[in-house]
């Protein structure tokens, strides 16, 4: 089955971009570490995913770019042609002439109505080149206004449209220390919007990848080319093709559904994170070996003491001792900061990956007492190597990862809606104060639901 | 693409106006080799083909027959701006985009504003609407002028509610010139405080400027140049030390480089919404982010490096040294210290070769020392846009909405209240008509207000930052 792509703002094309350029690039390297068989089936599977029917024998991407202003949409056309790989469908763009200055409300309430037509016609001829179509792959910021606002005019369209496919909403989340001052007003009218819209909301924290690219990658001067590359490979090594659990002779054909019947069982919970191990530089590479073992007890201590990355992991958290009631688990949880689960994925890819034991993800007491841990975690594997290592493990996880940063944009957009400021911004465009408070109260509910797990 | 359209009002705006577009058009001239007509070059140019006769002959693509300013000239005198069309600038404008007197509007507002606003009100219109039809997307009306004289104070506030009516979509952005307090224009403060309150209701942003802060600043330059601890490795030709090139005749007419740091800045502001960055910023985010209350749209500028250094690769700390003069007192386009006082937002605004770690590590690096209203405690918009000015290899364009304008204003007031308790000069306003008293006192209870807002923020400083009680949630 085949996924559609939407890009969306400057940020949300920068991203789609690299993605497309990580997957074929892995797709095309010579070092699967694998069979010629099984290479050639995962690059068949990556193909029909993510890319329609050759021009000239050139795959061209299952994307709609759109943004307000032409600048970048026109950079990422000529950057993937120039690659010679692949490109985007030369109609398969929407821009305009002005941007939705960080405005969420102008994004939503002026650009979707006015270009709702032309962008879902778009969409929809996309749609029908699929065989067999999974869902939409939306990716944005939420920091500014077209990503954020428009991203959330689109999304509902799509659940309006296509009311039977999934859609995932892949989100940035901006630099905590700022990066648009309207940022965290945008921020929580994007989510609660998209919590109504959206099956699943897939997010990336700037400040986590920019950490990464320090201190793992070793890179001196972090661009947001770097950043972008980052991400693609996190979100590269979700999507790449994987075998089920159940099922060792075909790649999984339904990619979206396989992975949100596993991680979202309810609606109220659908904040999805990612945590990629190994990350690191061409250089460290060169000098070091993985064991399954070694990766994916860290990988686990990630999960369980809420670690954005394998560097500076808090050994000291421990699962509660399971059996004690509820309210004492809160207590523990807040005090010993225990990341409690509602479902975790682990993706393995490369070398030796039948001999992997993941009993360590199974344990009860990491998860909400709601769900069996053999309904909250699933495994896919893969021999088939991912981008230039060896081996590789990806947690998709639905957990207690996001509270605190949501926490925090609720609370900082709620102190700053106190005092009214840049209030008159958002009325000129029709968004009301009525309208914030929903959006607070909507995600005050999902900060609660996950923090009492 | 958008695309804006320059005011020059009056001696001063049309002085600046003249070297803003001088440094577009060799800022283009060296992004654009090929003599062709972009986007970029769109965003402030027309590219015309002189054959067809009239207001048409638009050509929107190929190669560059001529440029043709999107600006409209308006002086109620014709020294400069006929200077202007004698000089090299002449093929870059049209008589038609001219609006000119010979008496001039005598440094009186009332002048400028009721006597000349009537006048020409058809004329203005005409010229706007002219240079509006000649864009596909109009974005903003930049409007220069100076705020002690009577044509810059009077008209130029006076097109602000012309443009406001006509145009209400289209943002106003107004770079406005203060007097010092030496200023040889004796009704200044007159001027300046009836123009403030047009500026009050009907500009989107202002961008206060004064000309002891330019002309600090270019002394400081002077020395630094002259001392030689530096004079080897400074580029002569660098567009803040001089357009020139010849430091001599800086001395003559320091106004040429006060006016290049004013044209910079609108360059500066303008960049990444003209050309390529890995963090766009258009000319719309910055009233989004930078104005949180309506009345509050004064914002004050630094421009840093003053000057450029012969090294192409920049060492971090050189860099971050660029970061830290944005907030010293020295480098501000109006006196003023924003380092000292309250932040209610903040715009970087970064051309060149410089990365987004270098702007994550400089806002870290910086916060500790600035300090932020309550409710805005990360209130920093950041841009990155890749192409630098002409002669640079980086630059930065820091915009404040700070409690630093106070001072400015509360200086007006006062310079304000001496004159106008004597009752000095007040009978060549009053004697025009449609001017009364209450012009004044109306306008300098304006003032008083914008003032008393500033108060209520600063009262707020060094106040323990506290988070309010939430929502809570029933379960």
């Amino acid at each position: 089955m085949s996924i559609v792509t939407v890009q969306l703002g400057q940020c949300g094309n920068q991203i789609g971009f690299e993605v497309f350029d990580a997957l074929l690039s892995d797709s095309h390297s010579s070092q699967g570490l694998c069979s010629m068989r099984e290479n050639e089936a995962y690059q068949a599977s990556c193909k029909e995913r993510f890319f329609s029917e050759e021009e000239n024998g050139v795959p061209i991407a299952r994307a709609v770019l759109v943004d307000m202003e032409p600048k970048v949409i026109n950079q990422m056309l000529s950057k993937a042609a120039q690659s010679g790989q692949w490109k985007y469908g030369q109609h398969a763009c929407f821009c305009q002439k002005q941007g939705s200055g960080n405005n969420w409300a102008y994004g939503y309430s002026v650009h979707g109505p006015r270009h709702e037509e032309s962008i879902m016609n778009i969409i929809r001829k996309e749609v029908e080149k699929c065989d067999s179509f999974s869902g939409f792959f939306i990716i944005m910021s939420m920091a500014g206004g077209t990503g954020s606002g428009l991203g959330a005019f689109v999304t509902q369209n799509l659940e309006d449209q296509y009311s039977n496919s999934l859609k995932m909403n892949q989100i940035i989340w901006p630099y905590g220390t700022g990066e648009v001052i309207v940022q965290n007003y945008n921020s929580i009218l994007t989510l609660s919007h998209l919590y109504r819209s959206s099956d699943a909301l897939l997010l990336h924290e700037n400040d986590a990848i920019h950490k990464i690219c320090a201190k793992l990658m070793n890179i001196k001067q972090i661009s947001f080319s770097d950043i972008n590359q980052v991400l693609a490979h996190q979100l590269g090594s979700v999507f790449q093709p994987t075998y089920s659990a159940e099922s060792s002779f075909h790649y999984r054909r339904n990619p979206l559904g396989d992975l949100m019947e596993h991680l979202v069982p309810h609606p109220e919970f659908k904040m999805l994170s990612v945590r990629n191990i190994p990350h690191m530089s061409e250089n460290s590479l060169a000098y070091t070996t993985f064991t399954w073992a070694g990766l994916l007890k860290h990988l686990r201590q990630m999960l369980i003491s809420n670690a954005k990355m394998e560097e500076g992991i808090d050994r000291h958290v421990w699962p509660p001792l399971s059996g004690l009631p509820p309210l004492s688990k809160m207590s523990l949880n807040k005090d010993l900061h225990f990341n409690t689960s509602i479902a975790n994925l682990v993706i393995l890819r490369g070398k030796d990956v039948q001999s992997a034991d993941v009993e360590g993800f199974k344990d009860p007491a990491l998860y909400t007492s709601w769900l069996k841990p053999v309904n909250a975690f699933n495994v896919w594997k893969t021999q088939r190597a991912f981008s230039k290592y060896e081996k590789s493990a990806v947690l998709v996880s639905n957990s207690q990862f996001l509270v605190k940063p949501l926490d925090m944009i609720v609370g900082k957009a709620w102190n700053m809606f106190a005092s009214k400021a840049y209030i008159h911004q958002y009325t000129k465009f029709g968004i009301e104060e009525e309208d914030f408070l929903d959006s607070f109260t909507s995600l005050e509910q999902v900060v609660a639901s996950y923090c009492n797990l | 693409m958008t695309q804006s359209v320059v005011v020059q009002v009056g001696q001063c705006g049309n002085q600046i106006g003249c070297c803003f577009w001088d440094l577009a058009l060799r800022e283009h001239a060296a992004v654009n080799q090929k003599g062709i007509y972009d986007e970029a070059i769109s965003s402030f140019f027309r590219n015309v083909d002189t054959r067809v006769v009239g207001d048409g002959g638009s050509i929107s693509k190929g190669k560059i027959c001529s440029l043709k300013a999107r600006a409209v000239l308006i002086d109620m005198e014709e020294g400069v701006v006929n200077e202007i069309l004698q000089g090299p600038l002449r093929d870059v404008f049209d008589t038609k985009q001219l609006i000119t007197d010979i008496s001039g509007s005598g440094n009186n507002w009332a002048v400028g504003h009721k006597v000349f606003g009537s006048l020409y009100q058809d004329q203005i219109l005409e010229k706007f609407r002219k240079s509006a039809e000649h864009c596909d997307c109009l974005q903003c009306f930049f409007i220069i002028h100076s705020m002690g004289g009577g044509t810059g104070s009077g008209l130029g506030t006076f097109l602000l509610k012309v443009l406001e009516d006509e145009f209400p979509e289209v943002y106003r952005f107004v770079t406005s010139i203060y007097p010092s307090g030496e200023d040889d224009v004796i009704t200044s403060p007159y001027n300046s405080i009836l123009a403030m309150k047009e500026l009050n209701e009907h500009a989107d942003c202002v961008l206060p400027i004064d000309n002891q802060s330019l002309f600090d600043i270019i002394s400081k330059i002077d020395l630094m140049v002259n001392s030689g601890k530096l004079g080897t490795t400074v580029k002569p030709k660098s567009l803040v030390t001089s357009s020139s090139g010849a430091l001599k005749k800086q001395h003559k007419k320091p106004f040429d480089a006060m006016n290049n740091i004013v044209a910079n800045l609108l360059l500066n502001l303008t960049s990444s919404a003209r050309f390529e960055g890995s963090l766009n910023m258009d000319l719309n985010e910055i009233s989004m982010n930078l104005v949180p209350f309506p009345q509050l749209h004064y914002l004050v500028s630094s421009l840093t490096p003053l000057y450029t250094l012969t090294d192409v690769n920049i060492p971090p700390r050189r860099l971050d040294q660029m970061f830290s003069d944005a907030f010293s007192k020295d480098h501000q386009l109006l006196r003023a210290d924003p380092k000292h006082s309250l932040y209610l937002a903040c715009a970087l605004m970064v051309r060149g070769n410089v990365q987004i770690s270098d702007l994550r590590r400089n806002i870290e690096r910086l916060k500790p020392s600035l300090q932020f209203v309550s409710w805005n405690q990360e209130g920093w918009k950041t841009s990155l846009c890749s192409v630098p000015p002409v002669g640079h290899s980086h630059s930065l364009l820091a915009l404040a909405n700070n409690t630093c304008v106070k001072p400015t204003f509360m200086e007006l007031k006062e310079r304000f209240m001496r004159l106008y308790k004597k009752k000095a000069h007040l009978h060549h306003y009053l004697q025009v008509e449609g001017m009364e008293e209450s012009c004044f006192t109306e306008a300098v209870s304006s003032l008083s207000a914008l003032i008393q807002e500033y108060d209520q923020l600063d009262a707020t400083k060094n106040m323990p930052v506290q988070d309010l009680p939430r929502l809570s949630i029933a379960m």
